[in-house]
């Protein structure tokens, strides 16, 4: 699938923030400063000090001189990271690939996301706008790779989405800086009379890496696109979530169902305080050698009792391989959903499907034998045996239409209806007799013949016309002849299930 | 004197009967499976609930016959709501003819495994779960261990049990309540109608622990199982019951 990257440049990130959690300073001119030696360097400046040419990196003394009132404020360290990554936690409404772009910037990888906002031009305009709603001064880019979304973002003029594969054209007129490059280079190459991409991006590779070093190289070919660039995505810690780390690594069964249950219990009581219950359950054993053991379990309705939920966890204590030991326990519950305690009171005593004691004895057999294993069925509309049921979608489905009992049908009913061998008097006659496994049954009641069509717009066959049969002894069976009565050979019959 | 002696074996048996865990049923409750005549066999007259009867059903036609028999205990067991279960191997049960036998096939979970151990462990934990009507096993076979772990699931819970042995080899002990063993018998019809009459079985009762054991013609009609009378005369009265039904 083709790469698509948008990055967005966060032109005032520090000074933005304290100007929304403090909005006194929104129209004076203020500087964050960090103590350098024994001078104070500015680290960020805000649009009005920028205006009247106060920039990072001077001294808080020189821009004093500038604007006499300007508001010197110390320095947080490490905000513009915590910031960054709160942001991009954000915008995982936009894309779930998100990287933190230090110092000052985010990168998303948003490939096959733009047609969920009618387009890539809609999508960036809605997360400038939104951004800059919030009081955030941004400029975003979207091109093939992230290096050149990066240059766009903050030294385009032209269009702020670039066309699949209009990436070198877009680059040619930028000034170096647009690389990403250090600023040592930077500088070299300005000296040397290079200021745009396009004067030194067709010079050989060769004298390139000679004189500016093998990173200008790298960055050229990340920003078109000829090698791939990786980014370490935000990883979202989930809602519900409780860790448990350990001492000592543990690596018997007791231990990792303390374990189970201590997690169990922190994150039952977290969830009944909500008025939640889970619904899945995903228990993650960080081994000694650094492997990840895992167990899922889930229920057919949201619950947040911690006895049933360890019991469904026991049942996979057996599959967790410790090793060396474990030493880190997490539980994850992916898929919440509330649940009303009224609700729970209201079931306990009512014998039946809404039983809680059914849910969960159904989540136990799930969690050993597969969900797979159980089946619920509801009436179908088809006449044709084999479809005229099908599987409930959850325990909680009702019947659409009510079961229909007008006509015979066998208690036990053949997967696969089995043939026979029949003699039977006259055509359309049920037959007189019938061997089946060997044994001869000599019909002595019947009833039918019941015709029923096969569903032409499903499948293609012959219908088939039913008997139910009795023989001397009693027995009940259910035959059928495939097609038409053609004659003394020709007929195919089957027996197809056994009547009560 | 001797009606002090009847007095007291017969207060004996019912202490007999306590401590084997047949607590007497609360009145009103007798009849309510609508089995007629088969329930007094079975001790204080009441058809066992929380207890394992087995079926031996060694051909699919005697499996199909206990099938339509118990979909006619469950119609008893399940009136007041509540749910079961269906375990088994290679299940050919057919939902839909439950319904002649007045169970909702809804009502009815199936599971469907693969290995005759996994029903077992299956059928145990079903067992043990209060909300369930009744659980119904699909085995081969099974010894006198295995049905002794179920018969004590059933004891606290007070879920009835059913298991449909369809490979009796040897007819060994085991601790269920009740053995059964149901066949076809030809059914029959007013006068000399055509086609096939209301199913008719043969219920034999091969032991019932503290009860006595029998033999009876049964049939489902109109909703519920008749018994079969054997003479003419009274072979009308249950005709004519039945058209009242």
């Amino acid at each position: 699938m083709h790469k698509r990257f948008v990055a967005i440049w966060f032109r005032h990130l520090t000074t933005d923030w304290l100007a929304l959690k403090r909005p006194a300073l929104q129209h004076l001119p203020f500087v964050f400063a960090a103590k350098d030696h024994s001078r104070l360097i500015i680290m960020a400046a805000n649009r009005l000090a920028e205006a009247q040419g106060v920039f990072p990196g001077m001294a808080a003394a020189d821009a004093k001189a500038i604007i006499p009132d300007l508001q010197v404020i110390d320095d947080i360290p490490g905000q513009a990271a915590k910031l960054l990554k709160a942001l991009g936690e954000w915008c995982i409404r936009y894309t779930p690939i998100i990287a933190v772009d230090l110092p000052d910037g985010l990168i998303l990888d948003v490939s096959g996301c733009t047609q969920l906002w009618g387009g890539e031009q809609a999508y960036l305009q809605d997360i400038v706008k939104r951004l800059r709603s919030k009081g955030y001064d941004v400029r975003a880019a979207m091109a093939d790779t992230i290096g050149a979304a990066w240059a766009i973002a903050r030294f385009g003029r032209v269009t702020p989405v670039i066309e699949s594969g209009g990436q070198a054209t877009a680059l040619l007129p930028l000034p170096p800086a647009a690389l990403r490059l250090q600023p040592a280079v930077v500088q070299r190459l300005q000296k040397l009379g290079l200021y745009q991409v396009s004067s030194f991006i067709s010079m050989p590779r060769s004298v390139l890496r000679r004189r500016f070093g093998e990173d200008l190289l790298l960055k050229l070919s990340q920003a078109l696109g000829r090698e791939e660039e990786i980014i370490q995505p935000l990883v979202l810690i989930e809602p519900y979530h409780e860790r448990l780390p350990c001492l000592e690594p543990i690596s018997t069964a007791a231990g990792i169902s303390i374990a189970i249950q201590r997690l169990l219990e922190n994150l039952c009581k977290r969830l009944m305080e909500e008025g939640k219950g889970l619904r899945t359950a995903i228990l993650k054993c960080y081994r000694v050698d650094g492997r990840i053991e895992q167990a899922e379990i889930g229920t057919n309705r949201a619950t947040c009792n911690v006895h049933h939920l360890f019991r469904l966890f026991e049942l996979k204590i057996a599959a967790i391989e410790p090793a060396l030991g474990i030493e880190l326990f997490t539980l994850e519950a992916p898929k919440v959903e509330a649940v009303s305690p009224l609700q729970e009171a209201l079931w306990a005593g009512k014998p039946g499907l809404d039983d809680l004691g059914v849910a969960e004895l159904l989540d136990r057999l799930a969690g050993k034998v597969g969900a797979d294993a159980i089946h619920r069925y509801l009436p179908d509309e088809h006449y044709w045996p084999e479809r005229s049921i099908k599987a409930a979608a959850s325990i909680r489905e009702k019947p659409a239409i009510p079961w229909r009992s007008d006509r015979p049908r066998p208690v036990r009913l053949l997967a696969r209806p089995e043939p026979v061998e029949v003699t039977a008097p006259i055509p359309d006659y049920p037959p007189m007799l019938f061997i089946y496994k060997g044994k001869r049954h000599a019909v002595k009641k019947a009833d039918g013949p019941e015709r029923i069509e096969r569903e032409w717009w499903l499948e293609e066959g012959d219908h088939r016309d039913y008997y139910n049969v009795e023989d001397e002894e009693g027995q009940r069976y259910w035959l059928f002849r495939s097609g038409h009565y053609e004659g003394e050979q020709g007929n195919k019959w089957f027996l197809h299930g056994f009547f009560a | 004197m001797t009606a002090t002696k009847k007095d007291i074996i017969s207060r004996l048996q019912k202490d007999i009967l306590l401590w084997q865990g047949f607590t007497p049923p609360p009145s009103g409750t007798a009849g309510f499976v609508g089995l007629g005549p088969v329930e007094a066999a079975f001790p204080n007259g009441v058809f066992p609930t929380g207890a394992i009867h087995e079926f031996l059903s060694p051909e699919p036609e005697q499996a199909a016959a206990s099938g339509g028999f118990i979909g006619g205990l469950l119609n008893g067991l399940m009136q007041h709501g509540g749910a079961c279960l269906w375990i088994g191997v290679g299940r050919t049960l057919f939902p839909p003819a439950l319904k002649t036998f007045g169970v909702e096939p809804d009502r009815i979970i199936f599971i469907d495994l693969h290995r005759e151990k996994d029903v077992l462990w299956a059928m145990e934990e079903a067992l043990k779960c209060e909300g369930l009507a009744a659980v119904i096993g699909e085995l081969r076979e099974i010894s006198f261990t295995q049905s002794r772990r179920l018969q004590l699931a059933v004891e606290q819970s007070r879920v009835t049990g059913f298991i449909l042995r369809s490979d009796p080899r040897k007819l060994s002990t085991t601790a269920c309540t009740a053995r059964w063993k149901i066949t076809p018998l030809p059914s029959e019809l007013e006068g000399d109608m055509p086609g096939i009459g209301f199913p008719r079985w043969n219920v034999e009762l091969l032991k019932v622990r503290n009860g006595n054991p029998g033999n009876w013609k049964m049939e489902w009609s109109a909703g519920r199982f008749m018994e079969v009378q054997e003479n003419v005369g009274e072979e009308v009265l249950v005709v004519e019951e039945r058209m009242a039904g």
